[in-house]
């Protein structure tokens, strides 16, 4: 069966390249690197979509002695399992693309910060490192990378609950400003950024940004990996490039009886079949930091935000009253109108409770509870009720 | 087995005494453990020289880091949503069965504990679940009674 959506082979192409990307990059000025980076529209494949560049070109503008490089493998966002596979097929590039920023912004130590729920792969992690420590002593480059573990607790994927998470705290968010970029790991300059982007960068360095500028849109330059999962026969990790519609992703992915996608995981948006068509998968539209579920006929869409709402109640730092409040409200809100206890008025209630949680939660897990709350309550409202 | 003072101490010459190293110290724990009693909670606070409270309300944040006993085998089974559509819910009911003890509890023999939680990382292989650090993917009610009979029988 012909594919609609071209599958693109950038991250998973040839591990053994790392040694000659830093000897070329290592030997290229920081401004080049930069301009390449910022040129490419390379942006965070995390979710959020900052732009790369901008990050690194911040963190190295500051004075500071001590900067630190982050990678965020923290993968936590239901739905995505891309950085895993990243991390066990091409740690080299990873750890590459960490050692490229840490000669622009100045940084002697990075680390990567591994969900517990992937302590699996931390001895394996740990092997590739002994090979890269001996390549950038071989390149003469001074860069120490060190792996630290979570211990199950979704909110440290947000960079500055990681940060206080390395610094051996409870995993609750800061206030932002100041950025990351200002005050992030020990209160030093830092770069945190997503896996995938990590190698992302390194790739445009092996590349070539125009290359990279190939695939994509404007707004999303580039390629991304998705997890694909849920009602698909072929569920699993594909390299897709960015502006695709959803129509085309549902044309290739789905079993033909898809009645909504959710884009972006838990704290991302739920698209139902009416408007695939009009669905563009990018920062245009609804970015995603890779989770892709599909449901078809057969699912109970009041399962599916019962089972998000759970979940986001169960992982509310609780720091925040909105987000601690809001969670717990939204599910027996919606326990309440399907049993019939509150009328079906109450669901707009709730949906001015999650706007608020939208505006007033101090972090992005608060804020993007509305996200799938409100796509799934108007699209399915009924399902909601009956 | 040795005392948890010389676990403690153990851990905490490997990974430092300061705040950073609190949390390595109590994955430590554990690992050899499979839970945080408050005994080893004062004696990490001692060690540290912190406060007992500190270590506590840092402990207690973390879901991996439990501070009830556990068994010796701590099976976590992935309740998110693509899991529970591939059938989690019958595979719980078939380790509660197997297991006589409800999702929360622990063995009488202490071996094991059973726990849900969330996403695993392995949608796209689902049902999965965790027995401490071990993954098992693609389950179904055959693999799961295999993998907790071998458990059952080698451990």
């Amino acid at each position: 069966m012909d594919k609609k959506l071209k599958r693109v082979d950038l991250i998973f192409s040839e591990e053994c390249v790392c040694k000659d990307v830093l000897t070329t990059s290592l030997k290229k000025s920081n401004d080049d690197i930069l301009k390449d980076i910022l040129d490419s529209g390379l942006r965070g494949r995390g979710g959020a979509g900052f732009p790369t560049g901008l990050k690194w070109k911040f963190t190295a503008q500051e004075t500071s002695e001590e900067k630190y490089v982050v990678c965020n493998a923290d993968e936590g966002e239901p739905g995505t399992f891309k950085d895993r596979e990243i991390l066990s097929r091409v740690p080299l590039k990873v750890f590459g693309g960490m050692a490229i920023c840490a000669k622009i912004i100045g940084a002697k130590h990075g680390y990567v910060y591994l969900r517990g729920e992937y302590q699996f792969l931390k001895a394996e992690l740990e092997k590739a490192l002994v090979e890269f420590h001996a390549t950038i002593k071989e390149l003469g480059f001074d860069f120490q990378i060190h792996i630290l573990m979570g211990s199950g607790a979704y909110i440290c994927g947000e960079e500055s609950a990681l940060f206080e998470s390395m610094e051996g705290k409870r995993g609750e968010p800061r206030n932002k400003p100041p950025y990351p970029t200002i005050a992030g790991f020990r209160n030093k300059p830092t770069v945190i950024n997503n896996v995938e982007t990590l190698v992302y960068a390194f790739m445009i360095c092996r590349i070539g940004t125009e290359k990279f500028m190939e695939l994509g849109t404007t707004d999303s330059r580039g390629s991304k990996v998705f997890s694909i999962s849920g009602d698909t026969p072929i569920a699993g990790i594909y390299e897709l490039e960015l502006g695709m519609s959803l129509e085309d992703f549902v044309e290739d992915f789905g079993d033909g009886d898809t009645k909504a996608v959710q884009v972006g995981g838990a704290s991302g948006f739920c698209v139902p079949r009416k408007k695939f068509k009009d669905t563009i998968i990018g920062f245009e539209g609804v970015p995603t930091g890779g989770s892709m579920m599909l449901f078809n006929s057969s699912r109970s869409m009041y399962n599916v935000l019962k089972n998000y709402v759970e979940f986001f109640e169960e992982e509310s730092c609780g720091q925040c009253t909105p987000c601690r409040v809001g969670c717990q409200q939204l599910k027996i809100g919606i326990e309440a109108v399907k049993k019939g206890e509150k009328s079906v008025h109450y669901l707009d209630t709730l949906q001015k409770l999650a706007d608020t949680m939208k505006v007033t939660a101090k972090c992005g897990l608060g804020q993007s509870v509305a996200n799938s709350f409100s796509s799934i309550v108007d699209n399915f409202k009924e399902e909601m009720i009956y | 087995m040795p005392e948890i003072k010389e676990i403690v101490k153990d851990l905490a010459d490997k990974h430092g005494r300061n705040r950073e190293s609190l949390l390595p110290i109590l994955q430590g724990i554990v690992i050899e453990e499979r839970f945080i009693s408050d005994v080893a909670m004062t004696e990490v606070a001692r060690e540290l020289d912190m406060s007992a409270a500190l270590v506590y309300g840092t402990a207690t944040f973390y879901s991996f880091l439990d501070t009830k006993p556990r068994g010796k085998f701590v099976i976590r089974i992935c309740r998110t949503i693509t899991c529970d559509m591939k059938g989690k819910r019958q595979l719980i009911k078939l380790l509660e069965d197997l297991l006589k003890i409800k999702v929360g509890e622990t063995t009488k023999d202490k071996k094991f504990t059973l726990l849900e939680t969330n996403c695993l990382g392995w949608c796209h292989k689902g049902p999965a679940m965790l027995i401490n650090e071990q993954v098992f993917t693609e389950l179904n009610e055959d693999k799961v009674s295999e993998i907790i009979g071998d458990y059952m029988r080698n451990n």
